[in-house]
């Protein structure tokens, strides 16, 4: 029997989807028990899997034997906008869960890069947090719980639906990030905010040199903006750079620290819309991109050494935070000279969206610190004991 | 043991120095239990490091001879975590209790695990900052004990809990090694290794470092005192605020035996005596104008609900009466009865008005006292039993009306821990919030880091309930 054959045995053809370009079996399990069902045995083939969403964000190139995609997992069992928690399915996109939020009023404030199908699955494995981070904090933040199945079909559940839980260790923290090598997220509990009753976005625009202090005395002065970002012309589309603040909350706090953004332009709230998908799409379209996170004072002095090493045509940093991420094209070579460089300052890269050769040879982590190493080798013998998860973890 | 307590010391003196072992059984008494009176281990030796290269040396030492151990802060958890089970040495790091750097620019703060909750805070307020997480026991608690119960607090509302403040950690494993998790800003060098150690509970190793993130002080506060002539109207304002939006900095209900405890102690606050529940609420924030404004929706939330009156505190002092009653509420409880048993669970919100219905007939149906004090706006319930050590058979109703009373926490919905930690005193419950295979991967991953499970042996994860994980480590 063929590799197809026996998936279509084990789960039926409504699971078997179209064969991608590179004619690797596209497998869309309808339950966590069928993913779970499905890498069981790919552990006892031996088969490599390859994990795709909506297919928006990693190019399907990764090579192996069947791709797993979590598209048919896209159920929201629960919206609970009393508690603001909720459960979704990891293959629902995220502008679909967004929509079943904002119906009942809930908010998620995640604002990933990428497209707005992005699954939540891709989001929560690559812990892509976008502007938003600087207000809400990152992905993890959160994370009340995850379900996720390991490479040899094991269906584990960590943390749960309640605000608080510290019943055993936090595999939910290890999930997200982990780009899949620990396993694959099947479910995912979340944390919500109630649907902001204002939000509104003012743009600066200026050089680099001009926006930065003004940043800095925006997160000095002890406002909470919900997105503090700086831009790069190419990104925001305008012939300068552009620093964003976007404040989220009740009329009274947004109407505060507006007060305080005098020299600012408001957008009205469909071209504030649009700025911020528009960032967000930007980083779905060049080969590359990656994100690195620093201290915030250090802010400055690593868009100048991104400038330097690397070109920063395509680049959007959250100051306050110290979180920058860069798209563009550029080479492996380049790629590990980088992440080399911002090692010694103490500073990690995180490789979020590259061709497989790309992914392959720098490995989305990397350059870990003192015998962490070993640790996260252990940790993928331990949910992968077989291989069977085909993911770019270390690079060569 | 291969080696007697007597060898042991005595290697242990040599890279401590003479003082700091501790072997006489008066000493050792100090160290047999934390702060949940029902489980006592004496342990053998106990070792009192005072640098991280003594942690190192200590650690190296047990490995040598396969020997387990306990690190230990200062002995406030609640769940029996740091108790010396299995002929473990007691490795206690109170003495670790430097503030090695304060970085005023970026926020943060690298200290020893020694270092006590509230003497961060104290150290941060002259630059306009402070260590948000704020466990009751901040005044005694340690970090290093903080990060390995992932410890809450009443404003972890807002500011989150003590995983959304640790940036970085330097870790002494099993076996002596030292590895750094995570970076200065932060971000993890690949997988959330600073997120997997922060609430594991000793079990993955000691961390002799930690990196913590600082929060700017507020500038305007306003804290509510709200009353309450039934507990379910209390419940029913604090799903309300919840939905509404506004994000309380801290939202803290206690019920009518816990302010009566209050009231009868020296940190009387003032809480009117007759009320079946009060809700401490305190709002802050930049904009004293916006500030007030939240106060004042939160009032009239409140009022809706049925509170009979709300209250601002009107100063400084008020304030902080307000905050004494509530933080010293398990002090003032000591007089209820000789014994405590603070329990720990967590629920969802709109679920609480019926959960502490539940717990009251639970409480009623054995014959004991039952006090609420807790973080209500996170659903974290501390139903706390007063009772007896002495009396056997009362102790038996209070672990068979704890167990009822998970139950019910579990049955709504929620979790055996929100902040105290499974400990020796949880163990039993795991199997009933997680299947095998859960409990399985916990117990893999507790061995990709110690794999001989000579840290902190026996806690967290009850063995018997745990499906094999074939090669693990």
């Amino acid at each position: 029997m063929t590799i197809l054959e026996k998936v279509t045995a084990l789960l039926g053809e409504g699971a078997v989807l179209e064969t991608g370009t590179d004619r690797v079996p596209r497998i869309a399990p309808g339950s966590p028990d069928a993913v779970a069902l499905l890498l069981g045995t790919a552990h006892q083939e031996g088969w490599r899997v390859r994990i795709e969403g909506a297919g928006t964000w990693l190019p399907s190139d990764a090579p192996a034997d069947l791709a797993l995609t979590t598209r048919r997992l896209d159920r929201v069992p629960a919206i609970e906008p009393q508690d603001l928690t909720a459960t979704a399915e990891a293959g629902i996109g995220l502008d679909q869960l967004r929509q079943q939020l904002a119906d009942r009023g809930a908010w998620l404030a995640i604002d990933p890069p990428g497209l707005a199908g992005r699954t939540l699955g891709s989001v929560v494995a690559t812990a892509s947090a976008g502007p938003l981070r600087q207000g809400f904090g990152p992905v993890k933040d959160h994370l009340l719980g995850v379900t996720f199945v390991t490479g040899d079909g094991r269906m584990v559940q960590s943390g749960g639906r309640v605000m608080k839980n510290v019943a055993g260790y936090d595999l939910t923290r290890l999930q997200a990030g982990g780009f899949g090598a620990f396993g694959v997220i099947v479910l995912v509990h979340l944390r919500l905010r109630a649907l902001p009753r204002a939000d509104v976005t003012h743009v600066l625009e200026g050089s680099r040199d001009e926006l930065t202090p003004v940043a800095e005395e925006i997160a000095a002065s002890g406002q909470t903006p919900a997105a503090l970002e700086l831009v790069s012309p190419a990104l925001a589309r305008r012939d300068r750079w552009v620093l964003a603040v976007r404040l989220v909350g009740s009329p009274a706090l947004v109407a505060a620290d507006e007060a305080g953004l005098g020299r600012f332009a408001k957008l009205r709230a469909e071209e504030a819309h649009g700025f911020w998908m528009r960032l967000a799409e930007g980083f779905a379209v060049r080969p590359v991109t990656f994100r690195i996170g620093g201290v915030p004072a250090a802010s400055d002095e690593l868009l100048d050494l991104l400038q330097h090493q690397i070109g920063d045509e395509w680049i959007s940093a959250a100051p306050a935070a110290g979180a920058i991420r860069w798209t563009g094209d550029t080479t492996v070579d380049r790629l590990q000279r980088l992440r080399r460089a911002l090692a010694a300052l103490e500073v990690p890269l995180t490789l979020e969206r590259a061709p497989w050769a790309v992914r392959s040879a720098v490995g989305h982590f990397g350059a870990y610190r003192e015998g962490a190493g070993p640790l996260v080798a252990g940790l993928r013998r331990t949910f992968d004991p077989g291989g069977a998860l085909v993911v770019a973890t270390d690079g060569e | 043991m291969s080696m007697t307590a007597r060898d042991l010391a005595g290697d242990l003196r040599a890279i401590v120095g003479e003082r700091h072992v501790r072997i006489a059984p008066a000493e050792r008494a100090t160290y047999a239990m934390d702060g949940l009176p029902t489980h006592r281990r004496l342990p053998d030796v106990v070792v009192l490091p005072g640098t991280r290269e003594e942690v190192i040396a200590i650690v190296r030492l047990l490995a040598a001879h396969g020997i387990p151990f306990v690190p230990r802060g200062a002995g406030t958890g609640l769940s029996g975590g740091a108790l010396a089970t299995g002929g473990a040495v007691l490795i206690v790091l109170t003495r670790l209790s430097r503030i090695l750097k304060v970085d005023v620019a970026n926020r943060s703060a690298v200290v020893e695990p020694g270092v006590v909750n509230a003497r961060l805070s104290a150290a941060t307020r002259p630059h306009g900052l402070h260590y948000a997480p704020d466990p009751s026991s901040q005044s005694a608690c340690t970090i290093g004990g903080n990060v390995a119960e992932n410890a809450g607090g009443p404003h972890c509302l807002k500011y989150g809990v003590t995983a959304n403040h640790i940036l970085s950690l330097e870790v002494v494993l099993a076996t002596g090694e030292t590895v750094i998790l995570g970076s200065p800003g932060g971000e993890p060098w690949g997988p959330d290794l600073v997120g997997l150690f922060v609430g594991s509970e000793g079990n993955f190793g000691v961390a002799t470092r930690i990196s913590v993130r600082l929060t700017p002080l507020p500038r305007a506060v306003r804290t509510l005192l709200a009353d309450f002539m039934a507990l379910r109207a209390a419940g029913e304002g604090v799903s309300a605020i919840i939905a509404s939006g506004i994000v309380p900095a801290a939202l803290e209900m206690m019920d009518q035996s816990c302010i009566q405890a209050v009231e009868d102690s020296v940190y009387a606050a003032g809480y009117p005596r007759d009320a079946a529940a009060v809700l401490l609420v305190e709002l802050d924030g930049r904009d004293d104008g916006a500030v007030q404004a939240e106060a004042d929706a939160v009032t009239t939330i409140l009022k809706d609900a049925g509170a009979r009156a709300v209250r601002s505190a009107k100063n400084e002092s008020e304030r902080e009466r307000l905050w004494q009653g509530r933080k010293k509420a398990f002090g003032a409880m000591g007089r209820l009865s000789r014994d405590l048993v603070v329990q720990d669970a967590v629920v969802p919100r709109s679920s609480l008005p019926d959960v502490l219905e539940t717990i009251a007939g639970i409480a009623a149906r054995h014959g004991l006292v039952v006090s609420n004090v807790f973080h209500a706006g996170d659903g974290n319930l501390h139903p706390n039993i007063s009772f007896d050590a002495t009396n056997e058979g009362m102790r038996t109703r209070v672990e068979e009306a704890s167990a009822e009373i998970m139950g019910a926490c579990i049955a709504a919905g929620g979790t055996i821990t929100g902040e105290h930690g499974v400990g020796l005193d949880k163990l039993r419950y795991m199997p009933l919030i997680f299947d095998a295979e859960s409990l399985g991967a916990m117990h893999a991953v507790r061995r990709v880091f110690d794999p001989e499970e000579r840290v902190n042996p026996g806690k967290v994860v009850p063995l018997h309930a745990c499906r094999e994980w074939a090669g693990v480590a």
